[in-house]
């Protein structure tokens, strides 16, 4: 295929004209076409997503955000792919928010979260990298005077087949920039991936163990000064009144503000004076409605709504109800699944510096977008004084996409200071009970069995807090007071969907909203919901009279890559034979963001109480793996996210507010406590990729849980297991 | 005015001898690598090295380490070398998010200092440094490579 120069109806008129008034007026003409779009450094874009420097150096654009899980590492394996390009050329850039408003989205969704990064944005990508190739091909071929049939790419080297000449990309990517973009590009086989499918290392692990690496918390920008934020520890409630001459004269501090309506903040030349000062700073809280609330009473709220009338559906197979009523015999259960904070290793922050022309913020974020809408709300400037520069991100696993609540206040408070650069860091205390809190949620099962013992029905009733209600009403509104969400992994279908076809099943949700703000932590619903059906698979499997695998594995005929991914495990585990002695097995399957996932563990117990996970069998099939090695360390490291939040982790409410300030009282596993974990990437294919970040969290806990079960007779079906005398070692 | 000896070179800093060193060594001193995550001395994120000890600087006033020998992540490498400890973290792609990984290298040089040849149990008892990415299966290879390098 030829590629045409770009022609716009601007540029046709202005080239037609050239000879005549065009160099009169002083216009710039390119040969052909319009201005090519060039990077910051002068370099041409070819295409959105590529630009080529002189050096041959590629630099590839990524609006996704990394924060620890690999992703600028697979996406540029994506583009990298397509391009034929030398792989040690390639660098990273950010586009900003304000770059992509003003090119109308150009990039696409800025959005990191949901394991979203690399299954929803791989095929774009992946032609945006073919297209570059495609205009750097031919473009060598117009100068050699080729067809471009007779040349090809690879290595970021061009070649003409029938001459032998080369030319590198660097070379020839001024004339292609002024190509036009090809919109018909075809992408290639999987089959003949030679990037795409390896372990490549990680692009930006060198700075990381040097110290160099800037993070939100590092930014230094001239003249800055520092902010600490103490917002009301009860939710809902409001700033009443604060003692600013208290600590205006303690050394450093510049200002002590008010910030919406909802907290105080210092601002002095160091962080340790800023916060130093808040800490001494009398405040009174109007508490509001909630500072009665506690985990005694929002567990009331959520018991209530086990046996409740109203209930949305989200599942129903038959007529479950109909069939437990006719039940021979029926096993009923209740679980519960508490509050638990992102903790990220780096605390909220961001910097602002605000003027009545411009307002920019650097910040940590999982959503450029959704930063620079925080911004432009904050600020009450128009999008073209506004922007975002994203910074790396110590963690995010939620916390820092949909909620911009630091952003938000950093623009406050930098207003109040025009032309002051702030850098607003939040303490860990305050990132600890200033949450968006995995929500609570109980279950109550009811499993329903014939005389001849068969599972005739399912009833799997979840009671508690919708995240969407919370965060994306609109949706909830648009299902008439549903959250699809709270289905995640038992859901009829979708990204989501359960793995089981049972004789019948009714999987409904009772919605009771604590006012505790709850929010999207990794893996999201499927952390409950796996423990809720896994946990219960294999008491229905114990009544049945049945191996917990065996059983499980009657009801998912009709979901061949949750089977694949179940006996994966179970082979890999060796579950047809006895465990080592003193080992007890436990396994877990689910489906999760489209990812087929499933765990076999082998754990002991000691003194009844003492668990100790040996060994974690894992494996997840994703449809494509792009860099298996990164998919390894997600895995292994979600079961530490998930294995903590298991056996150590809960915020418990009093008075309104959370209870937990730091990581003495919301522990977070150590080496010590680490299983081995054996990964298996499974490649299903298909239309539709999975996703890695999250999915096979959710396998870890109820597989622990069901071994615990066989090691010791005990079914917990509260989480965490502090909570029953039961620690991990 | 506190003297502090960080990385091989003195610097008068004017802070209250009671901030903790933490903060002298960010805000004064302008060396980021070294981590703030809590605060309590619970994650190891701001670990340093005083006198050859691992240390949580977030926990130390910094009047108290006036004198001592100090050594952060970014006097770590020696003549533009890289420790062994950050060269086996680079080949076993160990960091995630990264955060917590200056203080993690610092605990485990400091671990490999006393101990060249530590085992499974060593690296448990020395490693108690929190990291929420999961790095752990990475850490533990990374130091055995280390001891042999």
């Amino acid at each position: 295929m030829n590629l045409n120069p770009k022609i716009s109806r601007r540029s046709f008129i202005i080239g037609s004209a050239a000879v005549g008034s065009g160099l009169a007026l002083g216009l710039r003409l390119p040969p052909f076409g319009p201005a090519v779009v060039r990077a910051a450094d002068g370099s041409p874009e070819i295409g959105a997503w590529v630009v080529i420097r002189p050096d041959d150096t590629v630099v590839v654009r990524v609006v996704r955000s990394e924060m620890g899980q690999g992703t600028i590492t697979g996406l540029a394996q994506l583009v990298a792919e397509e391009l034929e390009c030398n792989w040690s050329k390639i660098v990273i850039e950010y586009p900003t928010p304000g770059e992509s408003v003003k090119r109308k989205r150009v990039w696409g969704d800025f959005s990191t979260g949901g394991s979203r990064g690399i299954r929803t944005s791989h095929d774009y990508v992946r032609k945006g990298g073919a297209a570059a190739r495609m205009m750097l091909v031919q473009a060598a071929a117009n100068q050699w005077g080729v067809p471009v049939s007779e040349c090809s790419a690879a290595n970021s080297v061009i070649t003409h087949g029938p001459s032998k000449r080369r030319i590198t990309y660097g070379k020839v990517a001024e004339a292609a920039a002024r190509l036009e973009v090809p919109k018909d590009v075809k992408l290639k086989d999987p089959k003949a991936w030679k990037v795409i499918g390896k372990p490549m290392k990680r692009l930006d692990t060198a700075n990381k163990v040097t110290g160099k690496q800037v993070y939100g918390f590092d930014l230094k920008l001239p003249g800055m000064l520092n902010a600490a934020i103490k917002e009301c520890p009860v939710f809902g409630g409001k700033v009443k009144s604060f003692d600013a001459a208290r600590v205006a004269s303690l050394g450093g501090v510049k200002k002590v503000l008010q910030v919406g309506d909802t907290a105080v903040a210092v601002v002095a030349e160091t962080w340790w004076q800023a916060k130093t000062a808040l800490d001494q700073l009398p405040v009174v809280w109007d508490e509001g409605p909630n500072a009665k609330v506690s985990s005694a009473s929002i567990a009331e709220q959520l018991k209530a709504g086990l046996d409740a009338e109203q209930a949305f559906v989200g599942n129903k197979e038959g007529d479950a109800k109909a069939a437990l009523a006719a039940a021979a015999k029926k096993v009923e259960a209740v679980y519960a699944y508490p509050y638990q904070n992102h903790a990220c290793m780096e605390p909220m922050n961001a910097t602002a510096r605000y003027t009545p022309d411009k307002c920019e913020v650097w910040v940590p974020t999982q959503d450029g977008e959704a930063s620079f809408a925080a911004v432009l709300a904050a600020s009450g400037l128009p999008a073209d004084k506004c922007e975002v520069y994203k910074i790396n991100l110590g963690g995010g696993f939620g916390r820092r996409g949909a909620f911009q609540d630091y952003v938000t206040q950093a623009v406050r408070i930098a207003k109040e200071m025009p032309g002051t650069p702030v850098k607003l860091l939040w303490s860990r205390e305050e990132d600890m009970v200033q949450g968006r809190y995995h929500p609570v949620m109980q279950c109550k099962l009811v499993g329903g069995f014939d005389a001849g013992n068969n599972l005739t029905g399912l009833h799997m009733r979840l009671s508690g807090q919708s995240i969407l209600a919370a965060v994306r009403p609109a949706i909830v509104e648009q299902q008439k007071g549903r959250d699809p969400l709270v289905f995640q992994g038992v859901a009829d279908a979708g990204e989501h969907s359960i793995g089981y076809a049972f004789p019948s099943l009714l999987v409904d949700h009772a919605m009771r909203n604590p006012h505790v703000p709850p929010g999207f932590w990794r893996g999201v619903n499927i952390n409950q919901n796996a423990v809720f059906i896994e946990c219960f698979m294999d008491e229905l499997a114990e009544a049945a009279g049945q191996d917990p695998v065996e059983f499980r594995r009657k009801f998912m005929a009709k979901y061949p890559r949750n089977l694949a991914a179940l006996n994966a495990v179970a082979e890999r585990i060796g579950w047809s034979k006895p465990a080592p002695a003193g080992m007890f097995r436990g396994v877990a399957q689910m489906k999760a963001f489209n990812s087929f996932v499933a765990a076999a563990c082998e754990i002991s117990v000691k003194d009844g109480n003492k668990v100790k996970v040996h060994r974690i069998v894992a494996a997840t099939d994703c449809g494509y793996a792009v860099n298996p090695a990164q998919i390894e360390r997600q895995v292994s490291g979600s079961f530490v996210y998930g294995l903590s939040a298991l056996f150590m982790q809960e915020c418990t409410v009093k008075d309104g507010a959370v209870e937990q300030k730091n990581f003495d009282t919301y522990q977070s596993m150590r080496i010590a406590q680490m299983p081995k974990v054996e990964t298996i990437i499974l490649q299903g294919g298909g239309d539709t990729w999975g996703g890695i970040g999250e999915p096979t969290i959710c396998v870890a806990a109820p597989a622990v849980l069901n071994a615990f079960y066989k090691a010791t007779g005990k079914r917990i079906r509260t989480v965490p297991l502090k909570n029953h005398g039961i620690e991990l070692v | 005015m506190i003297r502090l000896t960080i990385n091989g070179k003195t610097h008068n800093v004017d802070v209250d001898p009671n901030t903790p060193l933490l903060w002298a060594i960010r805000e004064q001193v302008g060396l980021t690598g070294t981590k703030y995550g809590c605060g309590i001395a619970q994650c190891g994120a701001c670990t340093v090295h005083i006198d050859g000890s691992p240390i949580r600087s977030c926990a130390i006033p910094a009047g108290a380490a006036a004198g001592r020998k100090i050594t952060t992540i970014e006097g770590l490498a020696s003549g533009g070398k890289l420790h062994k400890v950050q060269k086996a973290w680079i080949d076993h792609e160990v960091p995630q998010c990264g955060y917590c990984q200056a203080g993690m290298i610092m605990a485990a040089a400091a671990l490999l200092q006393a101990k060249p040849r530590p085992s499974d149990a060593d690296i448990d008892a020395a490693m108690t440094n929190i990291c929420r990415c999961g790095t752990f299966q990475e850490v533990r290879k990374a130091i055995h490579a280390a001891a042999k390098a």
